[in-house]
């Protein structure tokens, strides 16, 4: 917005008198260029200016089945922070950090901090340059993403795979009539923090915090990605290509003294990924593809398809009522095998377009292959201009006893969030 | 006998070519001034507004959201905007793309910062709720002359000024309205007042257009725009509260890959 003002600001100069009312706003560029000179004096104090936005949030998860295992504590209570800074350097250049952090009573591993972005960017006509930690989301569907693979998964903030770990990245873009290039070079890897012995949701056996990496170049091997999409009418198009250590481990079974652990190893792969949706009248057609070739295994292909109807104007409310069905198919087996090998999710997205932008999520996942079933329903709404309140119940249902989510089947959970924004 | 019944044929006969001449005349005249007006408001090339948005319910419960929308005129197509969401906080940094088309349904995406993800919606909704105001996304959209037919219904006084009154029948089989009655007064050709008629024929809305202010000498804009549902009876009042044409935007600026930089 800036660099619009300041587009304004140069020609209202030249043009009329109406430079005197440019706002006093905070985004304005005669403020963000006072900024842009204290940027890196504020970002090395941490200090919160009046230009920060965020929240602060409290958090309880409630499990009404007792744990599995003795060492898990019974129900959970947890604050986390999100805060977000923007620094207009000038026209082009551009600084955004975003910080977020939890306190939780149950579990030390979810307990963190993590630099969600941290990044410069420039733009040159139709592309930009970006250097630091971002956050990138590739793919269409609703149910898993497969073809999202920059960033780790935050894994112990929500299993849903869509909290994700800051990742850092030199980022080339470009746009131009046939579509938009994304070049991406990832130096430093991020490992997935899995939950600690006291938390619920946790693995049967401990998840050993050093992982094994197939690269001798470790945590330190440069991953490089590419990515070309477009649009044509109806069709959104995705192609693109990762080449790096896998974002998800094998966790394979270990003897350490004489306890039995799982140890992440990182393998390297080629992960070529191919996204398409059809928007018609009042249905989105999905699908995500990948061929992922794993050095010193072989290759293997994953996809994800579906649909998404909305009824609009539900019964002549300004309620919509969307209907999602997605099919999963993975062929990786044994320690490579997904959740979502041979799965059915089917779900309802209830917005009721009101003042407090009420919205309810129900999905329901079904295993072709073994019937486990887990259930997922996310609600939330606006209670004012500041405090929002989130409410999340889950349920794994008939979850086979060989299954590696066995050790989940008495973690349903009911939590409620409420965030107040600044 | 078969002369008899001829005479009769042919004097209904012309006397319905001369009715449907008298419409087709009508017709003519709503779309030469819509098109006149549509012309007068030409070449505004590219534009960016500072909004606020106040809905009230029909108790007089009130919010507001603040939002930006920066703005490309299209010749012979539609145009093409760019909304960026300040308040409420949990939706602040939403971006909405919107690639208005004429006949065929606009191309719509939505930035979600929260997931990072530009996500193409469906134009379906074109009848549905704007932000969970009174207005929807066709009323915000933009106007081209091929979205409707026209028919001239009369002259008639508006706030003291006379009225050019034209109905406009929507041509995209999903509009919410089987009609618009519209208000343009005659000096200026600028909407006054428009009545939005729901798909069982019955007043639905009334917007009142006011503030009037003249930009770069030549292209008016209603600084207030009020939106009355008769039916709910909630309001909705969409306040201009900065406008500046020549911004000179950047080229990416209304493409899908460019939402996710937008601040």
């Amino acid at each position: 917005m800036c660099r619009i003002i300041s587009h304004k600001t140069r020609r209202t100069e030249r043009h009329d008198s109406r430079t005197k009312s440019l706002p006093a706003g905070k985004r304005s560029c005669v403020n963000s260029r006072l900024f842009g000179a204290f940027t890196l004096l504020l970002l090395q104090s941490h200090s919160i200016g009046a230009s920060t936005d965020g929240y602060l949030a409290a958090q309880t998860r409630y499990f009404p089945q007792n744990p599995l295992y003795a060492e898990q504590s019974e129900h959970s209570a947890s604050i986390s922070a999100e805060l977000e800074q923007y620094y207009e350097v000038s026209d082009a250049h551009q600084i955004q950090v975003k910080a977020f952090g939890r306190l939780d009573s149950a579990d030390s591993q979810r307990s963190h901090f993590d630099l969600r972005e941290a990044y410069w960017l420039t733009t040159i006509e139709n592309g930009s340059v970006s250097v630091g930690v971002q956050k990138i989301f590739w793919g269409v569907t609703e149910s898993v993403h497969l073809v999202d693979i920059i960033n780790q998964d935050d894994f112990v903030e929500d299993m849903d795979g869509e909290e994700k770990l800051g990742q850092p990245m030199v980022q080339l873009s470009w746009t131009e009539n046939w579509g938009s290039l994304q070049g991406y070079l990832l130096p430093y890897f991020r490992s997935r923090e899995y939950p600690s012995e006291s938390a619920r949701l946790r693995f049967p056996l401990i998840v050993h915090s050093d992982p094994v990496f197939q690269s001798s170049a470790g945590k330190r091997h440069v991953d490089w990605a590419l990515r070309w999409s477009n649009y044509f009418d109806i069709w959104d198009i995705g192609i693109s290509h990762f080449s790096g250590t896998s974002r998800t481990p094998l966790l394979v079974p270990e003897l350490s003294g004489e306890v039995w652990g799982l140890r992440p190893h990182y393998q390297q792969i080629e992960q070529t990924g191919f996204e398409v949706q059809a928007t018609l009248d009042a249905t989105l057609l999905k699908l995500e593809a990948v061929s992922v070739y794993e050095t010193g295994h072989g290759r293997n292909t994953a996809f994800v398809g579906g649909f998404e109807y909305t009824l609009y104007g539900l019964g002549g409310s300004s309620a919509d009522l969307g209907i999602i069905t997605e099919y999963q198919f993975d062929d990786r087996a044994g320690l490579r095998q997904r959740l979502s090998q041979n799965d059915i999710a089917a779900g309802l997205r209830l917005s009721l377009n009101d003042f407090n932008g009420t919205e309810v999520l129900a999905l329901l996942a079904t295993d072709l292959d073994n019937g486990n079933r887990f259930i997922s329903i996310e609600t939330e709404r606006r209670l004012n201009s500041f405090w929002h309140l989130g409410i999340e119940a889950r349920v794994f249902s008939s979850i086979d006893t060989t299954s590696p989510e066995f050790s989940f089947h008495r973690d349903d959970y009911l939590q409620l969030e409420i965030r107040r924004y600044f | 006998m078969k002369w008899n019944k001829t005479i009769p044929h042919l004097i209904l006969a012309i006397v319905l070519s001369g009715q449907a001449w008298a419409v087709e005349q009508n017709n003519e005249k709503a779309l030469a001034i819509v098109t006149e007006s549509k012309q007068r408001d030409a070449g505004w090339v590219d534009a960016s507004a500072e909004m606020t948005m106040t809905l009230f319910d029909k108790n007089g419960n009130s919010v507001s959201r603040e939002l930006r929308t920066m703005m490309l005129e299209v010749a012979d197509d539609g145009d093409k905007s760019l909304t960026i969401f300040d308040t409420p906080h949990d939706v602040k940094g939403t971006v909405f793309l919107n690639i208005s088309r004429v006949l065929e349904p606009d191309q719509q995406w939505i930035y979600m910062p929260a997931l990072g993800r530009i996500k193409r919606i469906a134009s379906r909704n074109k009848s549905g709720p704007f932000l969970g105001s009174e207005f929807a996304y066709e009323d915000v959209g933009s106007f081209e002359i091929g979205k409707y037919d026209y028919r001239y219904v009369e002259l008639e006084d508006f706030q003291g000024k006379p009225n050019h009154v034209i109905e406009y029948i929507p041509k995209y089989e999903n509009s919410g309205y089987t009609k618009l009655k519209v208000w343009l007064d005659t000096k200026h050709l600028r909407q006054s007042k428009v009545e939005y008629y729901d798909r069982k024929d019955s007043l639905l809305k009334t917007l009142l257009l006011s503030d009037y202010t003249l930009y770069e000498n030549r292209y008016w804009r209603a600084n207030t725009k009020t939106m009355v549902n008769v039916q709910n009876k909630n309001k909705t009042i969409l306040a201009t509260n900065k406008l500046s044409f020549g911004v000179d935007f950047d080229p990416a600026t209304f493409h899908r890959s460019g939402m996710k930089h937008q601040k």
